[in-house]
């Protein structure tokens, strides 16, 4: 036989790498609200959402934002209170095991041998997750401004806007970082695990070791950087170094205590190369993985 | 005129620190048929396929895919590739319909065929019932055939299976057995391993051998059983008759055959006819039989002789 008597796939066409991307957007997102985890992350925003609300409603408006209570007090004791724990959870959830998975369950197994590129996969999922976790912020928000509105009428203070964006990155952050964890293991429960603990003990562990007692300040931490999301609603914004002497007493002969604080261009590009980074290992890391 | 599909190793190897996977891999395959892959345990079977795949990478040498270096290429190399490689799994949430449909999405199957496609495809592995429910509730079986779905979705000129049949009961088995020998009729290139030799001998055209990573054969099933199952030569049928045959009929008119070598009764109803030559002669032979008018309602070569042959090639389990 020299050639095919019925050649195929005449009205097939591969679409561009950057379709697929999309294409594996949409159905891990898919993925995402079939499996429950969605929902069960939605669930405990509104929980924390809710305690807060109560808790405000309950004590007075003014336990948190002064008295007289102040909208950028108010703000900033909300945000800064659970904004960051969202976005660890949301890492978690949506990133801790996006990769692994693929490992661990052999669903990769399915995707890996078509004619798409890891890459693609990897950038998809990275978008789902993203995706999923800004709908999760936007209801936390949401619920925040909703009791904003309801004590301080329209007056939301700027610096929300700027905490907002600061979240953002942060949690742009955040998915690189757990993306990379869960491209080293194999193994979805050591991705999960070594992420939880993290982000959520681990660095601000550091912190306070290298900064209480090395004296150095922590920039290599991602929790360090993410502290301009609260800071920014302190006005003025405060000092790079405070430090506190006299400890003690003796005369001020005690021990000096030195409090590091981001600026914000400082906590930003801690962010911003954290993803860098992190992404270009985390994807570098995916295309060498064998599936054996 | 479109080339013919073609995969081809060449210098393929792939080590793990100081085991040695496979070893200098070179075969090349071309045209529509369906070449057996087979080998023991860790012969090296499964770690060739992955990196046809490019789900490993080779430590030395190539893997072209249609004349495309898949590590190289991958997109351009499984544009029409499909591949079953060991037993995926698919997201527990989804329906056959859903995953089906994403892989038709990225394969870039148009959308207005899309759904025939996938209840095509979904039809062909009998599983239409269970087309929109959730994957997590099915057994390894019902998964393994949307697995098989899955790589016939697209229309592939070439077909990379891994044991496709694992998992699946008997009747499954044969679905698949039909489903490959259908595709051979529409001018595909199949590429499987497996560890059933019957399966292999009832469906593919050609194999190849594999053991500690080292290619050991790859020609035509009849003249691998030929040279090496140890009947001196001989290639062996087996046949099956709707009626008891008697001996005379055996050592007359069958013996007489021009090719036979040996005619053994296996039963009253079925007989082992050995014979000399190739494919041709194999064609005259069932010609010659179907003459006779003996009752003969079935006629494949010998599962047995390629046994031979495998146990003769192939002498460790591991």
């Amino acid at each position: 036989m020299t050639q095919q008597n019925e050649p195929s796939l005449e009205g097939n066409k591969l679409p561009t790498s950057v379709t697929q991307v999309g294409i594996i957007t949409r159905y891990e997102i898919l993925n995402y609200f079939r499996s429950r985890r969605f929902f069960i992350l939605l669930v405990i925003t509104l929980l924390i959402s809710g305690l807060l609300t109560f808790v405000v409603g309950y004590y007075g408006v003014s336990r948190i934002a002064g008295s007289p209570p102040q909208s950028i007090a108010f703000y900033g004791a909300w945000w800064g209170l659970a904004s960051s724990l969202i976005i660890v959870f949301c890492a978690v959830f949506f990133g801790g095991d996006a990769i692994s998975g693929e490992f661990q369950n052999k669903t990769g197994y399915f995707l890996v041998g078509n004619p798409i590129r890891r890459s693609s996969i990897y950038i998809g999922k990275w978008i789902a997750a993203l995706i999923a976790s800004l709908i999760i912020v936007g209801v936390f928000t949401a619920i925040m401004i909703g009791n904003g509105l309801y004590y301080f009428g329209a007056n939301i203070p700027s610096q929300f806007g700027e905490a907002f964006l600061f979240t953002l990155v942060y949690l742009i952050a955040a998915l690189g970082f757990t993306f990379f964890f869960s491209s080293l293991f194999k193994s979805s429960s050591y991705s999960i695990l070594v992420t939880v603990i993290l982000l959520l003990f681990g660095f601000s562990l550091i912190d306070t070791v290298v900064t209480n007692l090395v004296h150095i300040e922590p920039w290599f931490t991602l929790s360090y950087g993410s502290n301009i999301i609260s800071n920014v609603f302190t006005v003025p914004y405060p000092p790079h170094v405070t430090t506190l002497s006299g400890f003690g007493g003796g005369g001020g002969r005690g021990p000096t205590l030195t409090e590091y604080i981001p600026t914000i261009p400082e906590g930003l590009a801690i962010m911003v190369i954290y993803f860098a980074i992190t992404a270009i290992l985390g994807l570098f890391l995916f295309e060498k993985k064998e599936f054996n | 005129m479109r080339k013919l599909p073609s995969i081809e190793a060449i210098g393929l190897s792939k080590a793990y620190g100081s085991f040695t996977a496979l070893s200098d891999l070179n075969l090349k395959i071309e045209g529509a048929k369906c070449v057996g892959f087979l080998g023991p345990n860790g012969a090296g079977k499964t770690t060739t396929l992955k990196i046809f795949t490019d789900m490993i990478f080779a430590t030395k040498g190539k893997a072209l895919i249609n004349g495309i270096v898949v590590h190289e290429n991958k997109r351009l190399a499984l544009e029409h590739c499909g591949a079953l490689i060991e037993s995926p799994e698919i997201y527990p949430s989804f329906t056959p319909h859903e995953a089906l449909r994403m892989v038709a999405e990225i394969r870039g199957v148009p959308s207005s065929e899309r759904s025939k496609r996938i209840d095509e495809a979904i039809a062909e592995v009998k599983m239409e019932e269970w087309k929109d429910k959730k994957v997590g509730k099915f057994s390894k079986g019902m998964k393994q055939r949307i697995n098989i779905a899955s790589s016939l979705l697209s229309e592939p000129d070439i077909l990379i299976l891994d044991e496709p049949t694992t998992g699946l009961d008997p009747r499954g088995q044969a679905e698949v057995r039909d489903i490959v020998k259908s595709l051979k009729k529409r001018s595909r290139l199949i590429f499987m391993s497996s560890h059933l030799l019957p399966e292999v001998s009832d469906v593919c055209d050609e194999v190849a051998m594999i053991d500690h990573g080292k290619l050991l054969v790859y020609d035509t099933l009849s003249n691998v059983t030929m040279k090496f199952s140890g009947d001196g030569g001989s290639n062996v049928v087996e046949i099956g008759l709707s009626k008891a045959v008697d001996d005379s009929t055996v050592a007359g008119s069958i013996s007489r055959i021009s090719g036979v070598t040996g005619v053994e009764k296996m039963d009253s109803r079925n007989l082992r006819i050995k014979f000399s030559g190739g494919v041709d002669a194999q064609e005259r032979l069932l010609a010659d039989l179907a003459s006779m008018r003996i009752g003969m309602i079935s006629f494949r070569a010998s599962s047995s002789a390629l046994e031979d042959t495998y146990l003769n090639l192939i002498k460790d389990t591991l």
